[in-house]
């Protein structure tokens, strides 16, 4: 493969697909996610900077099929407010269980006070919204004979994919502009975007973004017909990685586009997105789409590869996944970047996961850390990127987060301190 | 937020494409509900093709339409597919495999079965790889797409292409998601510029509840309440009389889209 420098180089198409204008900087006032590692930003910091594991040995009841997962633990015990009962299902309640985290759903009223309910937009990523509900009305078709789904499969606000928005818009109050966005395993990162625009066109003043995804059988048993599920925790960027583990996952942040600065002063500075044109369930070979989306990143935050101080991969622990963004990243970062994958504490969080992992680097730009890659022990020599290992405390000013889905969706996210912009 | 229309695509039974359809919609010919009638996805390969599935062949079908005769090449354009509940055949296999048949899903099923395949396919069909959103808002999933479509143009000052499809639900799912009718339409949206004659769009969105602009014809507006693709039918048929027109779109509760429509010359 030919080394090219940090800024790579472009074909005359490449450069002319380029972000000429750096966007308006979107403000994150509050964050907070849930996930195998816990409840708010807090477990996630400590089981990052402990190398503290998440994932446990899981077997679907369904299949006897050997599994690492990211399991929330609690959900079961969680009641959605009497008033939106129609909602109930397992994606719904981890939506409630992660709105609690971090003040967040205090945050939100605050900002609903301060702009009003009807300027506050709400951009939500899911894969598979409440199909777990779906799976258990199936199942209880077949097995015990009764006629139809049943009424209590209540489609509209457990299946389908708005009922997330729906869900979390009446639980916040929200009245403004929402919708889901539903891209695999892009979702999450790809509502941090769409709200930038959102504000910039005046849409709203301030906007929800998130993704909430959780275990169900259809997936787990997918991925495995596919042979993409590994029987042991995840290892990514390892020597011989036997593919995913799955978690399930909700992440949230508050953004604005204008307003006082907050403690944190951190920012979406950047955004890029892309296809693949490749296939619908394999990455480009040579990370054609994952390039196009981490440059256009780069161009609309206005800076330059070196002034990424550490990358989030998508990093999932396939073969091929693993070896198409390493070719992507060798190309816009040369082989200095400085990067690791975090999917072996949380799993595979799906369409939550660009939003988990958004998360996860706005925890490492405040706290100042740069996370390792659990689980890998050994790392593929095949791939160029060297990842970090152990998790270690760094002053952290920009940092890159990138999210891959089936069908060859990309995104690729920058945040940073405000004071970067 | 104001946007122009350049191409324009639909499909559903009685409606085979848009040159078909304008008359029907405009009101000058009766709408006959004839059987559906979908083009093969030339674009893919034979493997592909064979494996598509209807919501991927209507959606292809409606946005080639729409960007027949485009001077620009596709390679670099920004899409957006709008669908409430994506391909639910593709769920009702995977449950029905699982549950019924007491075996894995299929991988192919599996594959397919993101919300996004419809954009994957299209993006490998098109060797397109622009930045691809597939949303979904419930029935107001139309009225979704085309804000996100608006303000991606607003921010970028480029194309894109709105793509709304629905299929009917199969036997077990058909009950909780009722209609009969597959549906897709597409149109190709741009910024405006000085002396344009195309139809421009005005988007705003309104708090107060007006009612949503109907279909004169009873089998169409069957269609538009009951299919959320199908919602676009007033503003196509605005577009295709060659009217001004105020037309409301449902969004969500106490939320919903006006668009107020200039036809160009």
């Amino acid at each position: 493969m030919v080394k090219l420098g940090k800024t790579g180089f472009f074909t005359a198409r490449e450069r002319s697909r380029r972000t000429p204008m750096p966007i308006a900087p979107a403000r994150i006032h509050v964050y907070t996610l849930t996930t195998a590692l816990g409840h708010g930003c807090r477990p996630h910091l400590q089981a990052l900077s402990e190398m503290r594991p998440g994932l446990r040995p899981w077997t679907p009841e369904e299949a006897p099929v050997q599994s690492w997962a990211g399991v929330v633990d609690g959900l079961d015990a969680v009641r959605l407010p009497a008033r939106l009962a129609a909602f109930d299902c397992r994606n719904n309640r981890l939506a409630e269980l992660a709105l609690g985290g971090d003040g967040f759903a205090e945050q939100v009223e605050a900002a609903r006070e301060r702009c009003g309910p009807n300027r506050i937009g709400l951009f939500l990523g899911t894969s598979t919204a409440g199909i777990r509900h779906t799976e258990q009305c199936y199942r209880r078709h077949f097995e015990e004979k009764t006629p139809g789904l049943g009424e209590d499969l209540r489609f509209d606000s457990t299946h389908a994919y708005v009922s997330l928005a729906d869900y979390c818009r009446r639980r916040l109050g929200l009245s403004g502009p929402a919708m889901v966005i539903s891209t695999a395993c892009s979702s999450g990162a790809k509502t941090f975007a769409a709200a930038q625009r959102a504000l910039s066109a005046g849409l709203c003043d301030a906007a929800v973004v998130g993704g909430v995804d959780t275990l169900c059988a259809t997936t787990l048993l997918g991925f495995h017909a596919l042979g993409l599920l590994s029987p042991t925790p995840c290892t990514p960027w390892g020597l011989g990685r036997t593919g995913i583990s799955i978690g399930e996952g909700a992440a949230f942040a508050l953004l604005e586009g204008a307003g006082e600065a907050d403690d944190d002063g951190l920012s979406l500075l950047g955004y890029g997105e892309s296809t693949d044109a490749y296939h619908i369930a394999s990455p480009h070979p040579q990370g054609e789409g994952a390039v196009s989306a981490m440059r256009a990143a780069l161009d609309s935050a206005g800076i330059s590869a070196d002034a990424i101080d550490y990358i989030n991969l998508h990093g999932t622990g396939t073969p091929a996944n693993d070896l198409s963004e390493d070719r992507a990243v060798a190309r816009v970062f040369g082989d200095t970047a400085i990067a690791s994958a975090t999917k072996g504490w949380t799993g595979h969080t799906l369409g939550a996961s660009g939003a988990v992992e958004a998360v996860i680097s706005l925890i490492c730009l405040r706290e100042g850390l740069i996370p390792g890659t659990l689980n890998t022990t050994t790392f593929d020599p095949e791939l160029t990127t060297r990842l970090i290992r152990e998790s270690a405390p760094r002053p952290l000013a920009r940092v890159l987060s990138n999210a891959f889905g089936f069908a060859g969706n990309n995104c690729a996210l920058v945040f940073g301190r405000t004071s970067c912009a | 937020m104001r946007l122009t229309v350049s191409g324009i695509g639909i499909l559903g039974p009685g409606l085979a494409d848009w040159i078909g359809a304008r008359p029907v919609l405009a009101g000058d010919q009766p709408y006959v509900a004839d059987a559906l009638s979908v083009s093969p996805p030339l674009g893919l390969n034979p493997n592909e093709r064979r494996r598509a599935t209807l919501a991927t062949r209507l959606a292809l079908d409606a946005a080639r339409q729409a960007m027949a005769g485009a001077r620009s090449d596709t390679a670099e354009l920004a899409t957006v597919f709008a669908s409430a509940d994506g391909d639910m055949g593709l769920i009702d296999s995977m449950c029905r495999d699982i549950y019924e048949h007491r075996v894995p899903p299929s991988p192919t099923v599996f594959q397919n079965s993101v919300h996004n395949a419809v954009s994957g396919y299209w993006s490998i069909a098109e060797g397109c790889r622009g930045p691809s959103t597939s949303l979904a808002a419930g029935d107001g999933t139309f009225a979704a797409g085309l804000l996100e479509a608006a303000t991606q143009i607003v921010c970028s000052a480029r194309s894109v292409l709105l793509v709304a499809f629905e299929v009917p639900a199969p036997e077990l799912l058909h009950p909780h998601r009722p209609f009969d009718s597959a549906f897709a339409c597409a149109l190709r949206l741009g910024p405006t510029t000085p002396g344009e004659d195309r139809p421009t769009l005005d988007l705003a969105l309104c708090e107060d509840e007006q009612p949503f602009t109907p279909m004169s014809d009873a089998a169409l507006e069957v269609m538009r309440r009951t299919n959320p693709a199908a919602r676009a039918l007033p503003l196509l048929a605005a577009i295709a009389a060659g009217r001004s027109a105020v037309i409301r779109l449902p969004y969500w509760p106490g939320l919903q889209l006006e668009v107020r429509l200039e036809p160009g010359a």
